[in-house]
């Protein structure tokens, strides 16, 4: 598919950025372009106690690489990104841990060169493509505001670029279409001038909060492919968060699965989902239809997660687990290596050794 | 089997259609509302081109007339023209009217807006003071302005943005408030946008239409307000035409004239009547619903 939409793309008069000077300055040393370490995310209560959601979260995301972070409701995963971004809910904060981005902490930055930061660095996609549109502005001009400001364009200069992203996001039409409100496009085309505002700076990362949740089936699988083939083409690297595991697989190269706060199993796409090594991760494969094979029967995980606030001791997927142990309940698995390029949080995690089809 | 589920769509969609899709001429409110209040806005403008007669001269020969041909309303006491007064008293109280709303609307949105916005020891304060002025009553607050700076034309606006800037400020933060929250916004900030873009930019033309919407309330509250001081004597002082001082000049003679008072209460009437259904015109044409 990336293939078949290049000469769009070459069309429109951007170059696709085959090698990215400075993304290759900023990884020199094989430093990774998000790094994620030992990150907590919570809540202080008044008298010092804390609460924490997400707990000693730690991912590198190299420059290129497309990240799915996959968990239920209340697994801490948007919470990892909007940390990223910056984005989290008061009274929720960063309790401790680093956010690095090409060396440098986020976290601790000034709020000015952090900003600095987004848009021309680091943008976001959100869930919502209506509210996440200004109701009241032309679309075109929503695009061209970015560019005119970090990019240094004249208005007309970035309104050319706006129709030439929008092009490029496969808005058709995109002259008459840049001067259309919001009200006025349908779902599709408001994520995808969603997209076009997120990479019109050429953000070298790119986070995305369910992009595709809010969007019929179809236009989901075609929005998926367009944010797929753009970050192939200009090797913009993606922090991609969502439930949906057919999501994850269609788009991303890497994955992270959470379970209440922590990550429990990490790896590539493909290799997590032909062998599962954490029954978290197993279960959520065997309780999620495949297309490909109608006939299986599907095995949903037992109980609910835990409690933040009330969190059981040692593997909090114990209570759940079919493969759990003494030891599980006695202290917490560390995420570790089971495999090249393959990390789970299990004791247990050699007993999981069957491929799933 | 599909025409009826067809029939049926229709069906669900017309409302949203006929609100959203209705040119606003079609609109009756607004059209009754722009209507009354431009004529009033014309007559005022036209007044020396109306009538022959002048507002301020006296002609005590012909006082306390009954309607006729040439006084088509009459005469007051002192031989004056009371069409005349009526349309010259349009031009003191409708421009008094829309102008006191200017500074308490600019005044009272931004320090809402802000307040709203930005939140902390700043909302605290604001959010103290607009308290502080709605505990008092609108009339009795600008009468007492007024008898303290003194009758005139200047008092009145002084008293009036004093009081009236509340309610905007109100207004605003509460629309900031939630706008604030709004994907929108968020995104803007996340793509860098300054605090001062993105209030002008994003926030401002999403919810100044609110306080638009008051606004046409708040001049019909202003006008009452001087009229109600024009009646009390502490509006614009005599001789000059003004309703207010109008229907305290007529209500001596209620009993043989009743016209002298009742023809500018009924001008007050149909001048909020106007301004009234605009606002409600206005709220319909530019409320959030409309631009899903």
């Amino acid at each position: 598919m990336s293939q078949g939409s290049s000469d769009v793309i070459s069309s429109t008069g951007i170059a696709p950025a085959d090698e990215p000077a400075s993304t290759a300055e900023l990884s020199r040393g094989g430093v990774p372009l998000l790094s994620v370490q030992d990150l907590s995310i919570g809540v202080r209560l008044p008298g010092g106690r804390t609460v924490s959601i997400v707990e000693g979260v730690s991912f590198d995301v190299d420059p290129g690489q497309r990240m799915g972070i996959v968990g239920e409701s209340g697994s801490g995963k948007s919470l990892t990104l909007r940390a990223v971004a910056g984005l989290l809910p008061k009274p929720v904060e960063v309790l401790s841990g680093r956010v690095e981005y090409g060396g440098t902490d986020l976290l601790t930055m000034p709020a000015k060169r952090r900003r600095a930061l987004m848009g021309p660095e680091i943008a976001m996609i959100f869930q919502e493509p209506m509210s996440a549109l200004n109701p009241v502005m032309r679309v075109g001009d929503q695009i061209a505001e970015g560019p005119r400001r970090h990019l240094g364009l004249s208005a007309k200069e970035a309104g050319e670029l706006a129709v030439s992203m929008m092009a490029r996001t496969g808005i058709p039409d995109p002259v008459r279409r840049a001067r259309a409100y919001p009200h006025e496009l349908s779902g599709g085309l408001r994520q995808r001038i969603m997209i076009a505002m997120a990479v019109s700076c050429g953000p070298r990362l790119l986070l995305c909060d369910e992009p595709t949740t809010a969007l019929d089936v179809t236009v989901q699988l075609q929005v998926l492919r367009l944010l797929e083939r753009l970050c192939a083409d200009t090797g913009t690297s993606l922090v991609f968060v969502t439930h949906d595991l057919a999501v994850v697989n269609q788009t991303c190269s890497e994955l992270a699965v959470m379970y209440a706060g922590n990550i429990v199993e990490s790896g590539r796409v493909k290799e997590v989902f032909r062998q599962p090594r954490h029954p978290y991760t197993r279960g959520l494969l065997e309780s999620a239809p495949d297309f490909d094979r109608p006939d299986r029967e599907l095995v949903p995980i037992p109980g609910f997660p835990p409690n933040v606030a009330d969190r059981p001791s040692g593997c909090p997927f114990a209570p759940r687990c079919g493969y759990v142990r003494d030891h599980c309940r006695q202290s917490m698995p560390p995420l570790a290596e089971v495999a090249p390029g393959r990390q789970a949080a299990c004791f247990e995690s050699s007993r999981l050794t069957e491929v799933l089809a | 089997m599909t025409t009826a589920v067809a029939t049926a769509a229709r069906a669900m969609r017309r409302p949203a259609r006929s609100r959203s899709l209705r040119p606003w001429y079609r609109n009756g409110t607004l059209v009754a509302g722009l209507v009354i209040v431009g004529l009033l806005l014309l007559a005022a403008v036209l007044a020396p081109l109306l009538t022959p007669f002048d507002p301020i001269e006296q002609d005590l020969q012909n006082a306390l007339q009954s309607p006729s041909g040439s006084h088509w309303l009459g005469t007051d006491k002192y031989g004056r023209d009371v069409l005349t007064r009526l349309l010259y008293g349009a031009r003191v109280d409708l421009r008094i009217g829309f102008l006191a709303v200017l500074i308490p609307f600019v005044v009272g949105s931004v320090l809402g807006a802000l307040a709203g916005y930005f939140g902390g020891w700043f909302d605290v304060v604001v959010m103290r003071i607009v308290d502080v002025f709605f505990a008092f009553p609108f009339y009795v607050l600008v009468i007492v302005l007024v008898f303290v700076l003194g009758a005139g034309e200047s008092s009145i606006y002084l008293a009036i943005a004093a009081v009236s800037w509340v309610s905007y400020a109100k207004i605003m933060r509460g629309e900031l408030l939630v706008a604030k929250k709004q994907d929108y916004v968020v995104a803007a900030r996340l793509g860098g946008m300054s605090h001062g873009r993105v209030l002008i930019r994003h926030i401002t033309p999403n919810v100044l239409s609110q306080a638009l919407i008051y606004a046409m309330s708040d001049i019909v509250m202003d006008i009452m307000a001087i009229v109600t001081l024009g009646y009390l004597g502490l509006g614009i002082a005599p001789p000059t035409a003004e309703w207010g001082s109008m229907i305290l000049d007529g209500q001596e003679f209620i009993t043989t004239q009743f016209l002298q008072a009742t023809i500018p209460g009924l001008a007050v009437v149909v001048t909020s009547l106007g301004l009234s259904l605009l606002g409600d015109g206005l709220s319909d044409l530019l409320s959030p619903e409309r631009r899903k």
